[in-house]
């Protein structure tokens, strides 16, 4: 083994030129994927991150995926009857027992739970009207399960409970209105409650449906702006592990027969949007690797055809074809590992060139640079299929290598 | 080089029994050739070009298969023998020099003949330069061993790939043409090699050549024409 290492060493040294264009070929294509990839998943971590920082883990509706048993049915258990359509029951809507069912989620290990009334609400300010959805709290418990408070650019949650009907809006929404903090504002409800609000405080996500159409006010104002008295529409679960959400918002649906949505399902969009992304990135990333390979198919398929001599006395002093193999194997795998660790380099170099890159326009988030992803597991990917991509291009080379017949080279030379 | 198996007193080093050799398009290359080779001895064979020298060389190398009949190595019938078993028969008991040196280009010439002796593995460590060393110094190469193939002269080449031949102690070399590259001082120091390999070390030799004049130092020559056996003389 240590033998044919040696000679495909030797064979390789001796064509520098050749082995060069091989090595950087595949050192591109190491680079672009770890560029690219950085530059992707840099951009989709940032976001899930925000979306898992801004968004409750798992949220609890007051709506059931399916309509309750209707008399039909009921009636006849065993035949084939299909509902649709069913009108919502006229009831008065929220989670009912919502105090028991917080106490029982709070209650798991890491599990914090805060009941919420989210509702539509027109905001007026002079003569404009912007609608946006008022999430009724109480700061202590809401503080637990968001981080909204870190969002905070002006005030802070606390300030819901010392200011008389205060509000706490998104810059965006208070951009539209043209309102500062401590104006006052009249916010109206759909059930027509008008009410007066002070504005206590700002915050910025970084989302702008978030900061545009977004209002925190106290669970009681929001109750009587609803005019829903003790009434809980939601509760926000946040969880310590945030991979368990989808299973834990299926144990909880199960439980209490409220529908729960975990945020891989609320924002479900987004995420179908980034496996598309990724599809895009692998495909042009693989299709350069795929360029480099066939740059190591070519290069190998050339030695082969210069060293058909070499191969047939090496064959007639008794190697075997599968040492034939290794060698022109060793020669593709050594040519896409100098390649790979070239390629690493250069990658970590346009990463870093990326990352000086500034943007004119500073984006709502305040970053003005690309979010770039520097884990190495990217850099081991890349080599990994590099290598694969070598020892794959020079099988085909190499296999033909072995099966060539010393004798037919012999008598041709002679 | 070992000495000759007891439990085997009858086997012939090498015999062949109605070797043929038919290529598919139909070409018949060997006709039903019989021959056997004790120790010792020095074979020459020689016929006009076309005459299936080399190819009667090849079947008796292990190298190509007859098409009918077989070939026994040591009195062992090599016919249902694999390719990696035929190639692991060749690194340890054969020796091959062909009309051109065929040495690896990249590699020194005392690279070259440790190639064979590192794959075969029987030696290890310094002991695989000391042969090789060895070899090459009895071949009148010790000063040359460090240089590349290009760097010596036609003769050197030769004697260097006989070396290799000899790596791994073989009983039987076998040499197609080795001195058709050759001057004829060089050619006659090559025969010089294959006398002594033989006479004194008791080693099988067989060469094919055209030279009529080298051919008459070996021991025993075989004339063939169109893959047949005309003459079988001397042994």
């Amino acid at each position: 083994m240590f033998l044919m290492i040696d000679i495909a060493r030797g064979m390789l040294a001796r064509r520098r030129r050749q082995t060069l264009v091989s090595v950087s070929g595949v050192a591109l294509g190491v680079a672009f994927f770890i560029a690219i990839v950085a530059l992707m998943r840099g951009f989709q971590t940032y976001f899930v991150d925000q979306i898992i920082d801004v968004a409750p883990h798992i949220t609890i509706k007051d709506e059931t995926r399916i309509p309750a048993p209707q008399a039909a049915e009921l009636a006849h258990p065993d035949a084939a009857v299909a509902i649709r359509g069913v009108k919502p029951r006229d009831r008065i809507r929220g989670i009912r027992a919502a105090g028991d069912k917080v106490a029982m989620l709070e209650a798991m290990e890491g599990v914090a739970a805060a009941p919420v009334l989210q509702g539509q609400a027109l905001m007026r300010y002079g003569s404009r009207d912007v609608s946006a959805v008022v999430t009724g709290i109480e700061p202590a418990r809401h503080a637990r399960v968001s981080n909204i408070e870190k969002d905070m650019i002006a005030g802070r949650l606390d300030d819901l409970r010392r200011t008389a009907n205060g509000i706490i809006i998104g810059v965006g929404l208070a951009e539209r209105l043209g309102i500062g903090m401590g104006d006052t504002l009249t916010v109206i409800s759909p059930q027509g409650v008008v009410l007066s609000m002070q504005v206590a405080g700002l915050f910025r996500t970084g989302i702008q449906t978030v900061d545009q159409g977004n209002a925190f006010a106290l669970l009681k104002v929001n109750q009587v702006l609803q005019d829903r008295p003790n009434v809980v529409n939601q509760i926000l679960v946040r969880l310590a592990d945030v991979t368990q959400a989808e299973p834990m918002a299926r144990l909880i649906e199960s439980r209490f027969g409220d529908r729960t949505e975990s945020w891989e399902e609320q924002s479900a969009n987004v995420l179908t949007v980034f496996v598309i992304q990724n599809a895009i990135t692998y495909s042009v990333t693989g299709a350069i690797l795929l360029v480099a390979a066939f740059g190591i198919y070519n290069i190998i398929s050339t030695v082969v055809f210069e060293k058909t001599r070499d191969i047939a006395i090496l064959k007639s002093l008794g190697f075997t074809e599968g040492d034939i193999q290794v060698l022109f194997l060793v020669q593709g795998l050594v040519a896409g590992f100098l390649g790979a660790v070239v390629g690493c380099v250069l990658g970590a170099l346009m990463i870093e060139a990326l990352a000086q890159i500034r943007f004119a326009t500073s984006t709502p988030s305040g970053a003005n640079s690309f979010i770039l992803d520097r884990n190495w597991r990217i850099y081991a990917a890349a080599s990994f299929f590099a290598l694969m991509a070598a020892g794959i291009a020079s099988v085909i080379p190499a296999r033909r290598a072995s099966r060539l017949d010393p004798v037919q080279v012999v008598r041709g030379a002679a | 080089m070992a000495p000759p198996d007891p439990s085997l007193p009858q086997a012939p080093l090498l015999e062949a029994v109605g070797a043929t050799r038919q290529l598919p398009e139909g070409a018949v290359l060997v006709r039903d050739v019989n021959l056997a080779f004790g120790r010792g001895e020095f074979v020459a064979v020689t016929g006009p070009s076309g005459s299936g020298k080399s190819s009667l060389l090849y079947l008796l190398g292990l190298l190509d298969r007859p098409s009918a009949g077989h070939v026994a190595l040591e009195g062992r019938d090599t016919a249902k023998l694999s390719t990696n078993e035929l190639a692991a028969l060749r690194l340890a008991k054969l020796g091959f020099v062909f009309q051109f040196h065929f040495l690896l280009p990249e590699f020194s010439a005392l690279d070259n003949v440790e190639i064979p002796i590192r794959r075969l593995g029987r030696l290890k460590g310094p002991a695989v330069r000391e042969r090789a060393m060895a070899l090459l110094g009895a071949l009148g190469l010790g000063a040359a061993a460090r240089k590349l193939p290009e760097q010596l002269s036609g003769g050197m080449r030769q004697r260097c790939a006989v070396a290799r031949a000899l790596a791994n102690d073989p009983a039987l070399i076998l040499a197609d043409e080795p001195t058709g590259n050759l001057d004829t001082a060089n050619a006659a120091g090559v025969f010089d090699i294959f006398e002594r390999l033989t006479r004194e070390e008791g080693r099988t030799v067989i060469v094919v050549t055209h030279d009529p004049d080298l051919a008459k130092r070996a021991t025993r020559r075989i004339h063939l024409v169109d893959g047949r056996i005309v003459s079988d003389t001397g042994g």
